[in-house]
């Protein structure tokens, strides 16, 4: 046999062109491609017909200064982010934390955690609605109060962010306890041992080894913070004290008024938290792998 | 005579456990802590089921956490027919079946070239396609919307004879945005199955179709049911997609169309739960049944570097 310097044939070269371009051109196409056009298009003021011209930065300056939605957005999606951060991510752990011990009804206790996570956030805001309705909802009911949960615009935010919290809790729960599980159990013991208690244990010897699964928790949040629409939108299109970025930057495309350079600057803004972040989770990822 | 009496437990368990394990205060709380939490989280759903078996007024007069005095299925009956809910389901089997199927076809051989094959640039590819599917999807759905309308498709593929309000585009959109996490997993897997393997077969002239399709892919199918039950469920899920990219109402997912039960004045909130019920159902199914591969896909993709 002749000895083959190629380790490739040409049926090889071309089964592997195909099947890696066909990858590169939808990733490419329908996903990057399109955001460089949002940041592209979020420096003119297209209208989606018409021809384009460029604006510069008025569409963030606009954003900013006359488009009062824009900071409620803001706000919101701050808020969101801190009740996922500070109240649904801690949550999951310490129930995460519960949960990895020999309990009898471990699964069943999981399995009720875990399963909003397979409910559409659609669902889950329909469902808010029965629990939340002013008039006949449960949550009146039982507290005897007379509160519009959903229609007051002060508060709506916060029940909407538990009906999230809801759902984050068991997501962020299963992926701590994959990673407690696989922190090696000599670590606990040597610590018992020299006799930490079992909250010294965890926050000097556990938590510090589960730095990657923090990173990844961490971004989890970012994400769904910042994607966060289908709930708000699922009860009253995200109006009304319910207002996020995503929502500003559907409403300017879908609605009447197809503002598409304008959506853009929004969506740019959601994109450039998103990319820090990205690049956090990332470096983390490939660190590791080396 | 009580010697007789069975024993209950394992006496080699009773043994090990009984010295060792006296009813302790901090169990006993842990045990109520953890039981009153799950029944907090499983009340919300079991609420929308209990409104939706309730006639409309008498939850109207009494409210929804009250005792019943009438329990019916009307309202899934009317959900069932009214709303249309099979005409949905069978939209959303349109879009998921090929999406899932086609995510993890090009996938799969894109995490084998990567994985696998030392192809140049192989780690700026993983790492495009693993950020792509990080990106809030408002980042690209303006630009993509606008795509969707300038891409004519012919009238038998789509009668909206463009990209937008089709089926394929839909499917197109899935498989674009879920690509990047069902690649990065994949790579990660295949990176475990021994290299020995297809060395082997490299020896023996096999192709680069024949090692992918013939000797690594059989070795996957633990992560294939994984990210299977995982995407069906994200792409059941979807409503966002669905709602930016399709206009007829007679073409949306099941999801999306829940909307639709919504009336433009008044809203019947049993029969809402009624539908939500029915539309939560497959992922509520597919939960039970694989729940292992739904953890195992969730935590692949989380905790593996």
């Amino acid at each position: 046999m002749a000895v083959k310097t190629r380790r490739y044939s040409g049926r090889d070269v071309t089964i592997l062109v195909i099947g890696l371009g066909v990858a590169v051109i939808v990733n490419v196409g329908l996903i990057w491609g399109p955001t460089l056009a949002s940041v592209a298009l979020s420096g003119t003021d297209w209208n989606g017909i018409g021809p384009i011209r460029w604006v510069g930065g008025q569409n963030y300056a606009d954003l900013a200064g006359e488009y009062p939605p824009f900071w409620s957005a803001v706000r919101n999606n701050l808020l969101w982010l801190g009740f996922l951060g500070l109240i649904a991510t801690p949550f999951g752990l310490f129930c995460a934390v519960l949960l990895d011990r020999r309990l009898r009804l471990s699964r069943v206790y999981q399995s009720a955690l875990y399963m909003p996570v397979v409910l559409s956030l659609a669902v889950v805001g329909f469902i808010a609605q029965l629990v939340y309705s002013s008039d006949y909802g449960v949550l009146n009911a039982v507290t005897g109060l007379s509160v519009d949960w959903l229609g007051d615009p002060s508060i709506n935010i916060w029940v909407v962010m538990v009906a999230a919290a809801w759902r984050h809790v068991g997501y962020v729960m299963i992926i701590y306890l994959a990673g407690l599980k696989a922190v090696d159990p000599a670590l606990k013991e040597a610590a018992a041992i020299d006799g930490a208690s079992e909250a010294q244990s965890f926050f000097r010897v556990v938590f510090p080894t589960l730095r990657p699964v923090n990173v990844i928790v961490l971004v989890i949040t970012v994400i769904e913070a910042l994607r966060a629409f289908d709930i708000v939108y699922a009860i009253n299109k995200g109006r009304n004290g319910l207002e996020l970025l995503s929502v500003l930057v559907t409403e300017n495309i879908v609605g009447e008024a197809s503002r598409i350079g304008f959506g853009s600057a929004i969506a740019v803004i959601l994109l450039v938290i998103s990319i820090g972040f990205i690049v956090t989770y990332l470096s983390q990822l490939f660190r590791e792998e080396r | 005579m009580t010697l007789t009496a069975p024993v209950a437990t394992d006496p080699v368990q009773r043994r090990r456990e009984s010295p060792r394990r006296p009813v302790r205060p901090l169990r006993v709380l842990l045990y109520a802590f953890l039981t009153l939490v799950a029944l907090g989280w499983l009340l919300p759903l079991a609420l929308a089921v209990y409104a939706s078996l309730r006639p409309y007024d008498e939850t109207a007069r009494l409210g929804y956490f009250s005792l019943p005095e009438h329990l019916t299925l009307d309202y899934y009956g009317q959900a069932w027919s009214q709303a249309e809910l099979p005409r949905y389901y069978l939209n959303t089997l349109i879009i998921v079946v090929p999406g899932v199927l086609v995510t993890l076809m090009l996938a799969s051989f894109t995490a084998f070239a990567i994985a696998r094959l030392r192809i140049p640039g192989r780690k700026v590819l993983l790492i495009m396609f693993t950020a792509g599917n990080l990106l809030p999807p408002q980042a690209l759905i303006t630009p993509l919307y606008t795509l969707y309308t300038l891409i004519p498709l012919p009238s038998w593929l789509s009668d909206s004879q463009s990209l937008y309000d089709s089926y394929l585009g839909l499917i197109l959109i899935h498989v674009a945005f879920q690509f990047g996490f069902c690649v990065f997993v994949m790579a990660n897997f295949m990176r475990t199955i021994p290299e020995e393997i297809t060395e082997a077969a490299l020896v023996d002239g096999a192709g680069v179709w024949r090692r992918y399709w013939q000797l690594t892919l059989p070795l996957c199918r633990p992560v294939l049911a994984a990210l299977s039950t995982l995407q069906f469920t994200w792409m059941y899920n979807d409503f966002l997609w669905a709602l930016v990219l399709m206009s007829s109402g007679d073409k949306l997912p099941v999801t999306s169309a829940l909307n639709n039960l919504r009336g433009q004045f008044f809203t019947d909130y049993n029969l809402l739960a009624a539908g939500s019920v029915l539309v939560a159902l497959p992922t509520l199914i597919v939960f039970q049944m694989l729940h292992k591969q739904f953890v195992a896909g969730l935590t692949l993709g989380a905790t593996k570097g």
